[in-house]
């Protein structure tokens, strides 16, 4: 991927993911997390993993930010947009971050795994990713995928059990 | 540190042409002919004229006479499309701007862009046809399509005003609930195909004969007569969720004007009205050519060679791919023109009591087959 690609895709996706914060609006901030995920999903696909592309654009921007969309259209917030920005609160959060990214810097500049670029991998050929992920998940990784089928599973029917209750 | 790494200018150029070639020769002129098919058909099917009188004004051009070719009329898509851009846009006062002026352009895009993956040739002067080539086309068409409903929720929202918004909420339901029969509709295919990038599909079809007329490459074994029966459940299923992705009639009810006005694009005039109503026509497209390209052949007819032997060929595979896809919109028309609309609640019964559950055997009914007659 060309470097001037990537700078303009990160920078997309963080200023999208800047805005969810900052939006007063949760319709737009609803909306500037869909961006996020499209700049990242194009991030995916500068690395050739085009499968994790996809499915993030799929699952994440398709099905689960149009039903958090849907709600929060349903409920109508206006009340989110009237609220004012708090000193206190804003101040402790930017002190709690910027010690974050002060400890961050400290310690990446002393881990000297971190500063190793990947080698280049020989003889790199574009792979068939769907067929790599699924054998991968149905040949080692066959319990745990079950397992996590199963536990889906039985989170929908307690959901269906739940809002059956709240209608008698 | 090298910048702006090595541009592949050949294949920006090439790709760039595909493109064009694609969406303002093919699809876009194709759009306004399918409104105009729409509009002559639906007069064919309850017996009336439709627009029949415009030409083309060649004595603007200082010609003697206007030119009315054979059928007549079919200057019409100039006329509606000149009318739409000279139309007053008028933007409400009560409407949401930015995003009132976002949806219209978020429901026109998604559809050209998942085109951008579908095989609409097979080559010519040794380039592919297809403007991105990508083993997971299938997915990329469907995640594509999936971020159109956007536009319509958009437009439903920030319209603030009742009925667009109702229609909003409709298609958002109707679109989320639909997707997933048309996703798993379109297992079999690739159980059966073994890929998910579309032109592998419509290669092994060239080999092995088209998935719902296997008997189109010459000979025909057990294995396929079995495989035609949950294949052509799932063309079924398939096209039946494709009409309520595109929002077509059986299942229009997020525009259905007898009880929504208009549906999401209430408030909208001029041009992005005209963006809407585009949009829905190339969605069309898009899912007609995805129909062709999963079961039937893609731009293979028996007897006809790939664009490798001669230009020629690679022309006739192009015009063979667009004439199918003309065929099913014509079959997209012919049901808006004779089936009466779904109620909603139908409509939801419809898609997660049958449809769901057919597509779901229908994959376990394919993967036995496979596994027995190996």
């Amino acid at each position: 991927m060309s470097p001037v690609l990537f700078w303009l895709f990160t920078l997309l996706m963080l200023g999208f993911a800047t805005s969810v914060v900052v939006n007063r609006n949760p319709v737009a901030s609803a909306l500037s997390l869909v961006g996020a995920f499209l700049a990242l999903a194009a991030l995916f696909v500068g690395l050739d993993a085009y499968f994790i592309a996809v499915i993030q654009v799929l699952v994440y921007a398709g099905a689960v930010m149009v039903l958090f969309l849907f709600i929060i259209m349903l409920l109508d917030l206006k009340a989110e947009q009237r609220r004012r920005f708090n000193i206190v609160t804003l101040l402790g959060g930017s002190i709690v971050a910027a010690g974050f990214i002060a400890e961050l810097t400290a310690l990446l500049s002393k881990f000297q795994l971190g500063k190793r670029g990947f080698p280049t991998l020989p003889g790199a050929k574009p792979v068939d990713d769907v067929y790599q992920v699924g054998m991968t998940l149905f040949t080692t990784h066959n319990l745990p995928l079950q397992v996590t089928g199963v536990l889906i599973l039985v989170a929908t029917i307690g959901v269906i059990i739940l809002s059956r209750r709240e209608l008698k | 540190m090298d910048f702006f790494g090595s541009i592949p200018w050949l294949l920006i150029f090439t790709s760039l042409a595909k493109t064009i070639f694609l969406v303002f020769l093919v699809v876009l002129p194709m759009v306004s002919y399918t409104v105009y098919a729409e509009r002559r058909v639906s007069a064919l099917i309850q017996d009336r004229l439709g627009p029949n009188r415009t030409g083309f004004p060649l004595t603007l051009l200082g010609f003697k006479k206007d030119f009315s070719p054979f059928l007549g009329g079919l200057g019409q898509p100039i006329a509606d499309a000149v009318k739409f851009l000279l139309k007053e846009d008028l933007t409400p006062g009560h409407v949401n701007k930015p995003y009132f002026w976002l949806a219209p352009a978020l429901a026109m895009m998604p559809a050209i862009v998942t085109l951008s993956a579908v095989p609409f040739g097979s080559e010519l002067f040794g380039y592919k046809m297809v403007v991105a080539d990508i083993n997971v086309g299938l997915l990329f068409m469907f995640a594509i399509s999936s971020v159109s409903v956007y536009g319509i929720v958009l437009a439903g929202w920030s319209s603030n005003s009742k009925y667009p918004f109702l229609g909003g909420i409709r298609s958002t339901s109707q679109m989320i609930s639909y997707e997933l029969c048309m996703g798993l509709s379109a297992v079999p295919v690739l159980l059966v195909t073994g890929s998910t990038g579309l032109s592998k599909i419509v290669n092994y079809q060239v080999e092995h004969g088209w998935l719902l007329a296997p008997f189109t490459d010459g000979g025909l074994q057990l294995r396929e007569v079995l495989l035609i029966i949950p294949i052509f459940i799932a063309f079924i299923t398939f096209t039946i969720s494709m009409f309520a992705e595109t929002n077509r009639l059986p299942f229009d009810l997020p525009e259905s004007e007898t009880e929504l006005v208009a549906g999401y694009h209430t408030e909208y005039s001029s041009m992005k009205f005209a963006l809407f109503f585009l949009g829905e026509y190339t969605a069309m497209i898009a899912g007609s050519a995805l129909v062709v390209v999963l079961f039937l052949g893609g731009w293979h007819v028996p007897f006809i060679p790939d664009g490798s032997h001669g230009a020629i060929f690679g022309l006739i595979n192009i015009a063979t791919f667009f004439g199918k896809v003309a065929l099913l919109l014509i079959c997209f028309i012919w049901v808006r023109w004779t089936l009466p609309r779904f109620r909603y609640d139908q409509l939801m019964k419809l898609g997660w009591l049958y449809l769901f559950e057919i597509a779901l055997v229908n994959i376990f009914i394919t993967a036995g087959i496979l596994a027995y007659t190996k």
